[in-house]
């Protein structure tokens, strides 16, 4: 009963991706690799029914919510590619307006991945979402797995740093790790610099209480004006900028990394510069 | 008399499907405690314990051209201290009358559960990812030093070709091991919210593994994966069972319960294995042995059940 109920689910939510799409966009949706086994995933758990369904309500935040506009999707190169962006907003959605533009914008259409937390597969329900939205854990051998095989990755190497930053530090990058560009370097993947404009005030966080984030296991507690880190309707602007290409050696010392990973960080933090210059206001 | 191949443990499930597979082509001796259930006639036969004195009369009477290990138990109803004794010490005479015996090829079957199922692994363990199953199933213990004992062995004898292979789940009809009895359920638990990618290999494609690693190119750490890789729910589907989605902070302590009082045979912690992932990557095996299994992923999910 349970399974048909999910069927329902799916099958509804799967009409409201179409609703949301126009002509083109379902085009270029129906044009993602499907690379399934007979039991409808990847070696991953990836699966791309359950994702176009999925992705529903992040299309309608997409389109009516956040009024997402990218600029320059155009410069992300065919192949594998790192995309390193800024992270922010309490909750992952930043992550997701990139995703969905990925599908809907690019040509040819991309179905990212992700590299999720560690304590994602350790979550209920979460764990399995993520994975058959093909998002997937952050270790370096997944990530090396997937660029080899010519996937487009999302990193934010600001990490939990980035995402549960308090109002303040807002449009501040935070520090960088440096794992990407090992990996980058390795596996020679050029790397796209992205700049969200927008997330950063989703949700503005006043304080982190990290006592009660202890007791419940996670990485932080936000408090916001509203109390839960509910995301303001504010108005998204996605930058990507042209792709960069590093070489060098990827067991280099860090010092020499950081060079390499302070040229892209410059890169992000003038994309934000320039996407809060010419925006209106942080809701239209 | 031609040079024999020894197998260890040839009377169970798996060493049965691996006799009859390979007696047509090589002059077999079994070693096991328990007796050898329709044995083929051309197939010798020594009923004893590899921990015996006896055990070596086996090597010094026959020219041993290859051993196969499969004599390891693991029954979590077992006192710990035997299970220990058995698997350990076994393996550690086993290997020292392949080394004074100059055996020239040795086979031990150890598992791919030894890396251990855990929220923050890859999704795919290649051979030098750590042994971690023990951290969370004390269990396992042995089986990782089995394991450890043939590591060590490989490298100390390298005149000898040591194979040791690492096998994802193990079903089949008549198999009786954890994830074959847990499938058989007709109401198996599932962790609420839980699916994680599960990797299953048909006994009969175990056992053309172990065959394969006889050839001559094989060396070293191999982990052996069959069909691929399919969501726990979706065996359960093929499988027409009902599971019954448990929240998992009550499965542990209930499943604890459960087997204090011999109601459930599963200690706790393989739970970890339907709620984590423990895939591995084969692409070794594949690309040294030219590894494709034989039966396909349904096949293998059916086999549970039996014909």
């Amino acid at each position: 009963m349970l399974e048909r109920l999910g069927d329902r689910v799916k099958k509804g939510l799967r009409e409201w991706t179409d609703r949301l799409a126009n002509d083109e966009q379902k085009q270029r949706m129906l044009a993602l690799p499907r690379p399934e086994n007979e039991y409808g995933v990847d070696p991953f758990g990836y699966n791309l029914d359950f994702s176009l369904s999925a992705v529903a309500p992040f299309l309608w935040l997409y389109r009516n919510y956040f009024r997402v506009e990218t600029f320059g999707i155009e410069k992300v190169p065919a192949g594998r590619v790192l995309l390193v962006s800024n992270h922010s907003g309490q909750l992952p959605l930043d992550g997701a307006m990139i995703g969905v533009s990925l599908m809907l914008e690019a040509s040819p259409p991309r179905a990212m991945r992700s590299m999720v937390e560690k304590w994602v597969p350790s979550l209920p329900y979460v764990s399995t979402f993520m994975a058959r939205m093909g998002q997937i854990v952050g270790t370096p051998e997944n990530c090396r797995r997937l660029l080899e095989s010519d996937e487009a990755i999302l990193v934010f190497p600001e990490g939990l740093r980035g995402i549960n930053k308090l109002w303040p530090q807002r449009y501040q990058l935070q520090e960088f790790g440096l794992g990407f560009m090992r990996l980058a370097l390795e596996t020679r993947t050029p790397i796209v610099p992205v700049a969200v404009v927008g997330a950063e005030e989703q949700a503005p966080a006043l304080m982190d209480l990290k006592p009660v984030a202890k007791l419940l296991g996670f990485p932080s507690f936000p408090v916001t004006p509203t109390g839960l880190p509910f995301p303001l309707p504010t108005k998204y602007r996605i930058y990507y900028g042209d792709p960069m290409h590093f070489t060098g050696r990827p067991d280099d010392e860090d010092s020499e990394l950081d060079k390499k990973v302070r040229t892209v960080k410059a890169s992000i933090q003038s994309m934000l510069h320039q996407g809060l210059k010419e925006r209106r206001g942080v809701f239209w | 008399m031609r040079p024999a191949v020894v197998v260890t443990g040839i009377s169970g499930n798996l060493g049965r499907t691996l006799a009859k597979l390979l007696h047509k082509h090589e002059r077999i001796i079994g070693i096991d405690r328990r007796p050898f259930v329709g044995r083929p006639k051309d197939v010798e036969m020594y009923e004893l314990d590899l921990r015996k004195k006896k055990a070596e009369d086996v090597f010094r009477k026959n020219e041993v051209r290859a051993v196969i290990h499969m004599g390891i138990m693991h029954d979590p109803r077992m006192s710990e201290e035997e299970h220990h004794s058995f698997n350990v010490v076994g393996t550690t005479r086993l290997l020292e009358y392949c080394a004074k015996y100059g055996v020239k090829k040795v086979v031990v079957l150890s598992s791919a559960n030894v890396y251990g199922p855990s929220p923050d692994n890859s999704n795919f363990l290649t051979e030098d990812a750590p042994l971690m199953a023990a951290s969370r199933f004390s269990g396992v213990r042995d089986l990782i030093e089995v394991d450890m004992l043939a590591h060590g062995f490989f490298w100390k004898h390298p005149q000898i070709e040591t194979v040791i292979l690492r096998p994802v789940h193990i079903v089949g009809p008549t198999i009786k091991n954890a994830p074959s009895n847990y499938l058989r359920l007709r109401h198996p638990w599932m962790m609420a919210g839980f699916d994680p990618m599960i990797q299953l290999i048909h006994v009969e494609d175990v056992a053309r593994a172990m065959v394969a690693a006889l050839r001559p190119e094989p060396k070293g750490v191999y982990n052996v994966v069959g069909p691929g890789e399919v969501p726990l729910s979706a065996v359960m589907r093929e499988l027409g069972n009902s599971p019954v989605p448990v929240p998992h902070l009550v499965a542990r302590p209930l499943l604890g319960m459960l087997f204090k009082y011999r109601i459930a045979n599963f200690p706790p912690p393989e739970l970890d294995h339907i709620q984590f992932l423990c895939a591995v990557d084969g692409s070794r095996w594949v690309q040294d042995v030219a590894w494709k299994p034989h039966h396909s992923m349904r096949e293998t999910i059916r086999a549970v059940q039996g014909e």
